[in-house]
């Protein structure tokens, strides 16, 4: 078998991907890496090159069942199996079960001496006979520069490697290729010349003392792909390149509302809420109630039985229990439940990149319907304001993504919390609710309002609210000649208005009395004729009865009498017939 | 180790401690028999009667590319004597044959 480089006919239809399995990279090259092509993976030392190979081998034969040849000219079989393990996978299996080959090749330049003409057929039967004994579909070539320093002859060398690109794309092979950084080219001996179809850089930079992995896709030949550098962290489960999701404004959108936990708060807002999947912004200076306002929102949504990541960047979570506790607020019992889980870590930490890519992690882990960031301000200040912007963006197009709704405190510097610090974030919240003290007569209140609220009808009031025991109270501010009325001054216009209340239901209440009064009067009266009326008919009636028995009496005396006067003429009829004649007199 | 197909070619008489040399070849190339016949010219001049030559095709045999890391072709490896030397190419400059060889010091 001689190997020769045949040309195959470039397809013209869409590149076919090879998916990797890291987290992120197929995001970022839409789909993988090129399938059946080299891929060069520059970068300096200790940036991630052999790992990123490593996985793309290992997860190509777990996840994708391609075995995959991995040819190491720096580290042996042994070094790669304990560096791989580190990522939990098991290589020895995989070797066993001949979805991997290794091949350690051994340079050692002062144990070769080199004489006349040669050619790397030696490599490339290496490399033929490990594809063809597994039938690998990828290969790792890790690092091919260790060529370089172990033959002498460059001529040679490099008509080789470019020979061996070309087998390699005529073998079908998805190959990824490392390669040392240059100081002026992306590699030191320029490999790149040699690959065309895919380049990734990989970089690892110390900012501020604080180290952040870097990862870009130079070219890609023939699709498209995100040429930003895109933060990458090596974890225990491998890479993971961010962000996870690509940068679009296509999320859905939601028209559920959720409410706040404060009644007046979603009143403010429509009635209903906030959206569902919105990105709320929450600005104030110190100790205008930030954390209060998101426990609130919090323990909210808790209850409702959704899953809400707080991620406080100022206090532990056991202070902010404590606290909320202080104001009737418990948390405790959800966070037990499960439905509340805290992750506390100082900004100084790590890197904004770092942080980020921990909050992603987070987040993909716990899966939350409500995330709240509190404050947001600390972690953009670890950055530029273009890079806490950034960050920023990526988070919400993140949560957006997954219809998560987001709550960002900021903290604003100076007596007036206004919008100055704000760095352009504003323009990426949907809804923006302002905190702010109001200093007069020897006392500082908080008031709350909305600034913006996208997309639903809101409150331009300014609210006055108040931190009990019992939780947050939001009441109307009173809007005196002096401008806004707080706190004693509320309470004074509020006790006025009161005592004028009370004196018009007092009037009321009089009124009402009087009217009874008079009804009840009209009604004695009434019932005083109707009795008049009564006796005066009873009267009447007695009256007739009198008339009519008066009659009767005088019909008899006049039948009597004159029955008397016959009696005159006839004497002795017995009582009978006198009673009889009597009665037919009548 | 004597591949099947390896082309053995002794010397006229194995002495105590003969060398042991491999020559990897790629197929009946005319590098091939260049480097086959500069090694055997070069032996019989300098190790004549105490060494052995083995010849192993990787295109038979390419599984025993990987025991003595090969990458080039043609390379001679010096099993014997110990230490394993190793030398690439079509061993044209016989100077530096000798050299790799240790038959020659090095300068």
């Amino acid at each position: 078998m001689k190997i020769n480089a045949r040309k195959y006919p470039a397809s013209a239809t869409l590149l076919p991907k090879c998916p990797t399995g890291i987290q992120g990279l197929d995001e970022i090259t839409g789909g993988g890496l090129p399938r059946g092509r080299p891929t060069l993976v520059c970068g300096g030392a200790g940036c991630g090159k052999t790992l990123l190979a490593a996985e793309f081998l290992v997860r190509g034969a777990v996840q994708f069942d391609e075995p995959g040849v991995f040819m190491a000219f720096e580290e042996t079989e042994e070094e790669l199996m304990a560096n791989v393990a580190s990522l939990g996978f098991d290589l020895a299996g995989l070797i066993r079960r001949k979805k991997i080959f290794i091949d350690f090749v051994h340079i050692e330049p002062s144990e070769v001496q080199e004489s006349g003409e040669y050619d790397l057929e030696g490599l490339f039967v290496r490399l033929n006979h490990a594809i063809d004994s597994i039938g690998a579909k990828r290969v790792v070539l890790d690092t091919l520069e260790a060529l370089f320093s172990g033959l002498r002859n460059e001529t040679i060398l490099r008509a080789e490697l470019r020979r061996l690109f070309r087998w390699l794309k005529d073998k079908g092979v998805s190959a990824v290729i490392t390669a040392e950084r240059g100081r002026e080219s992306l590699t030191r001996h320029g490999l790149e010349e040699y690959v065309s179809d895919c380049v990734i850089l990989l970089d690892h930079r110390v900012n501020d003392q604080i180290a952040t992995r870097h990862l870009r896709v130079v070219k890609y030949r023939g699709a498209l792909h995100g040429t930003n550098e895109f933060p990458f962290l090596i974890g225990g489960d491998g890479l993971s390149v961010l962000p996870i999701t690509s940068l679009g404004l296509n999320h859905k959108v939601s028209s559920e509302r959720i409410a706040t936990g404060i009644p007046r708060l979603d009143a403010m807002l429509g009635g209903r809420g906030f959206f569902r999947g919105s990105s709320i912004l929450l600005t104030g200076t110190a100790g205008t109630g930030k954390t209060i306002i998101s426990s609130n929102f919090a323990q909210a949504a808790a209850r409702r039985g959704e899953r809400v990541l707080f991620f406080s960047f100022e206090e532990s979570p056991n202070q902010i229990i404590r606290n909320m506790h202080s104001i009737g607020l418990r948390l405790e019992p959800l966070l037990k439940r499960g439905l509340l889980r805290f992750h506390s870590a100082r900004p100084s930490l790590y890197g904004l990149e770092m942080h980020l890519a921990t909050m992603f992690k987070e987040i993909a882990a716990f899966q939350p319907h409500v995330v709240i960031v509190d404050p947001i301000t600390s972690l953009m200040d670890l950055g530029t304001v273009s890079e806490g912007k950034g960050m920023v963006t990526r988070l919400i197009d993140y949560l957006k993504a997954g219809q998560v709704t987001t709550l960002f405190t900021s903290l604003t510097q100076g007596g007036h919390a206004l919008q100055q610090s704000e760095g352009g974030m504003s323009s990426l919240m949907d809804s923006w609710l302002l905190l702010q003290d109001f200093e007069g007569n020897g006392e500082r209140n908080r008031v709350l309002y909305v600034l913006k609220a996208r997309g639903m009808k809101h409150s331009n009031q300014i609210r006055e609210f108040l931190i009990s025991d019992h939780g947050i109270d939001v009441v109307d501010a009173y809007i005196g000649p002096s401008g806004v009325l707080t706190g004693s001054a509320r309470a004074a216009q509020s006790s006025l208005e009161k005592a004028a209340v009370l004196a018009n239901q007092q009037e009321a209440a009089r009124l009402k009395r009087e009217v009874e009064r008079k009804r009840a009067a009209i009604e004695r009266q009434i019932s005083g004729l109707r009795s008049d009326y009564e006796s005066e008919s009873a009267e009447l009636r007695r009256i007739a009865e009198q008339v009519g028995t008066s009659t009767q009496m005088l019909t008899t005396e006049q039948a009597e009498s004159g029955r008397l006067r016959q009696a005159d003429a006839k004497v002795a009829p017995g009582t009978r017939r006198h009673l009889h004649n009597g009665r037919r007199s009548l | 180790m004597k591949p099947k197909t390896a082309k053995r070619l002794v010397s006229a008489r194995s002495r105590a401690k003969p060398w042991q040399l491999r020559l990897y070849v790629m197929d009946e190339t005319p590098k091939s028999r260049t480097a086959l016949a500069n090694l055997k010219q070069l032996c019989e001049s300098h190790l004549k009667g105490r060494y052995h030559i083995t010849v192993i095709d990787l295109l038979k045999r390419p599984h025993l590319a990987k025991g003595d890391q090969i990458l080039a072709i043609p390379t001679v490896v010096r099993r014997l004597p110990s230490p394993v030397r190793t030398i690439i190419g079509t061993l044209t400059d016989t100077a530096n044959v000798l050299v790799g060889l240790d038959l020659r010091p090095a300068g």
